[in-house]
């Protein structure tokens, strides 16, 4: 049964490995599930949130993942719009990605809300003045378009292709698949942007207020900057990772070197960006406010060395180390450069969430200082625990990667061909190998 | 013609016997939240204590009710909150709070309250609780609306009215004005002033080192503030 819903002419772990693989982290998802329960039920006082950290945990979650889970926009964009072919190879699994990020990071929401049967309001009552609101419906929005992405996948498994209604319907929604990449671009650049922005127009927070472009804070542009530079780095190290967990090659390494330039090319404006609009911060919307911008950081641990961490150890590195042909072209160097540049962004949402609540804004008001209840780390775990499930299971029984089964056979007779002594350049793949 | 309402807090008559806080808490229903900690409670005002090191002194600090450009008001996703344009009260409509809490993380004066537990009141106390102001449920934001539940009886019997912390100062250190008639006093100064928030909420003190306490500008710019958290 399991055997036959695996795709023809890729290879999978024993039904026995992958539900030992599975186990820890069901495991670790109803743990998730029930500490999420609990706030549900007895409410938000078990979290350790409170009248001045207003947000904690799971708010950083949802920034941290809406970015990294840009891949999937970005990556559609890139492949459907601008004709990047070589991302064919990863789009599956991006469009995975994004689903899964989203579908946590809508979850963690309704959580996080007090009232969450009443999240139909903003759409009844929407304040159009209100970034959430922006953000509200286009993550609803922007979610319900990755599900119809990811559905074409689901509807491509070996088995579910016998059901001819399946398949026509597979084939018609393919038929969809520019306008979606349309859709989401659009949708996905408005939210990241609105993210952003929900901390850009706090005014009464002189941390995190910026100045900006008509209604824009530049803390929209940045966002949408930032998720767009950093997306296809996590999609690089997902796929590097699916490579190491399930020991194979998924794609050509050609991929990898595409998804690195045009990761390492963003982040090199978005440093830019980052480090000029710090600059009129420092010099000028602070203190115009009333705030030295030094002050922010003489409370401890938010020393200065945060902010060079976010633009220079994590942003101009590891962008400069993409950049590079030869950095590049090593994979150990690879990989670190996309988790550091992963890690640079978290790190920014990190920051616009946790430093700017923990700041006082009234002169006598103390800095305070927040830790996360075993139930906020458990239902943050759950998401992480969803995303690995979900990924698991998409990887073991649909085409995540369609080179796959190629690269597979192009390793095969390059292994074959250097054991006889012939040069493996010579060979060619024929379109039936293809799987064409 | 419409009524700016604000108020006038004497800083010097303050003596920080919270006197105001239970006032508060009695009139607008707020329960007694026994597992509430300081930084979950729900207090409408809240007194702070600033000091130079050798003398202390008081400062009230409650919904600052700021202009038509309320940090709280654009921010709220679904209408939430309000400027009434006939008082100039910045009011919370709870029955609509999806308690998202971005008002909270707008307000620089930390003057909004999240409803952490259900509102509980010890068997017999409920007797107590006043018809006027209906109590909140949890998981909704809160803060103070100047009384609104004396404010519709004043307009009901045509009268006028107080809310009850003004009532209940002792020392009579805070005056409710209506703006438009009461000008603030020309050396008073308003919170956090350059952010552009326009409160209308007045203090004044004849003491330089109250007034540049709590007027710095800047988080913990005062000397000696938050001075037991602050490190490095």
């Amino acid at each position: 049964m399991d055997k036959d819903l695996i795709a023809r002419g890729v290879k999978r772990c024993s039904p026995r490995q992958f539900g030992m693989w599975l186990a820890p982290w069901v495991a670790l998802f109803v743990f998730g599930l029930y500490s999420a329960g609990l706030c549900l039920a007895k409410g938000l006082n078990q979290t350790n949130m409170d009248n001045r950290f207003v947000f904690g945990l799971w708010i950083f979650l949802d920034l941290a993942i809406i970015a990294l889970g840009a891949g999937a926009f970005f990556t559609a964009f890139l492949l459907y719009v601008l004709k990047v072919e070589e991302l064919r190879a990863v789009i599956n699994s991006a469009v995975v990605i994004g689903f899964v990020c989203y579908s946590g990071a809508v979850a963690v929401l309704l959580v996080d809300v007090g009232q969450p049967l009443r999240s139909w309001f903003t759409f009844w009552y929407p304040n159009v003045h209100s970034m959430l609101t922006e953000v509200t419906f286009c993550i609803s929005c922007y979610l319900l378009v990755l599900a119809i992405e990811y559905l074409p996948i689901v509807l491509r498994n070996r088995r579910l292709r016998d059901v001819p209604g399946f398949l026509v319907f597979e084939h018609e929604l393919h038929k969809l698949v520019y306008v979606l990449a349309g859709v989401g671009t659009f949708l996905s650049f408005f939210h990241q942007g609105s993210l952003g922005g929900l901390y850009g127009v706090l005014r009464g927070r002189p941390f995190a207020f910026r100045e900006g472009l008509a209604l824009w804070p530049s803390t929209f542009f940045l966002f949408i900057l930032s998720a767009a530079a950093v997306g296809p780095s996590f999609i690089l190290l997902t796929t590097w990772l699916a490579e190491k967990i399930s020991g194979k090659r998924l794609v050509r390494r050609r991929v990898f070197d595409v998804l690195a330039r045009i990761s390492g090319l963003l982040l090199a404006v978005y440093v830019a960006a980052k480090a000029l609009d710090t600059l009129v911060w420092i010099n000028r919307t602070s203190p115009e406010a009333g705030f030295p911008a030094a002050q922010y950081y003489s409370w401890r641990p938010f020393g200065t060395w945060i902010l060079f961490a976010e633009i220079v150890l994590f942003g101009l590195v590891p962008a400069v180390m993409l950049l590079v042909p030869r950095v590049r072209a090593r994979t150990g160097w690879l990989v670190a450069a996309a988790a550091m540049a992963c890690f640079g962004v978290v790190l920014n949402r990190f920051v616009m969430t946790i430093q700017t609540l923990a700041v006082p804004t009234l002169s006598f008001d103390p800095f305070l200082s927040y830790y996360p209840s075993w139930q906020e780390v458990g239902t943050f775990l759950a998401v992480i625990a969803f995303g690995v499930l979900v990924y698991s299971i998409s990887f073991r029984y649909l085409r995540l990667f369609p080179e796959e089964r190629e690269v597979r056979q192009i390793s095969f007779f390059t292994t074959e061909t250097r054991r006889h002594g012939e040069n493996p350049k010579n060979f060619s793949v024929s379109p039936c190998l293809r799987g064409e | 013609m419409n009524a700016r309402y604000g108020m006038f807090i004497d800083i010097d008559r303050c003596t920080g016997c919270g006197a105001c806080m239970v006032a508060c808490a009695v009139e607008n229903n707020i329960p007694p939240l026994p597992a509430a900690t300081d930084r979950k409670g729900v207090t409408w005002i809240r007194v702070y204590r600033i000091g130079n090191g050798q003398r202390s002194a008081f400062v009230p600090v409650m919904c600052q009710h700021c202009g038509q450009n309320a940090p709280c008001v654009h921010v709220c996703p679904q209408q939430a909150v309000d400027v009434d344009p006939a008082t100039g009260i910045v009011g919370q409509m709870p029955q609509r709070c999806l308690g998202c809490r971005y008002c909270m993380a707008a307000c620089p004066y930390h003057a909004r309250y999240f409803n952490w537990w259900d509102p509980v009141w010890p068997r017999g106390m409920e007797q107590t609780l006043n018809p006027d102001a209906a109590p909140r449920m949890r998981g909704v934001v809160e803060k103070c609306n100047f009384c609104q539940g004396r404010l519709h009886r004043a307009k009901e019997s045509g009268g006028q009215f107080v809310p009850a912390c003004v009532e209940a100062c002792p020392a009579q250190a805070i005056e409710f004005v209506d703006l438009h008639q009461s000008p603030p006093p020309a050396n008073s100064f308003r919170l956090l002033e350059k952010l552009g928030t326009d409160p209308k909420t007045y203090y004044h003190s004849k003491r330089d080192w109250v007034r540049e306490i709590a007027n710095a500008p800047g988080p913990g710019g005062a000397p000696g503030a938050g001075k037991e958290n602050r490190r490095g």
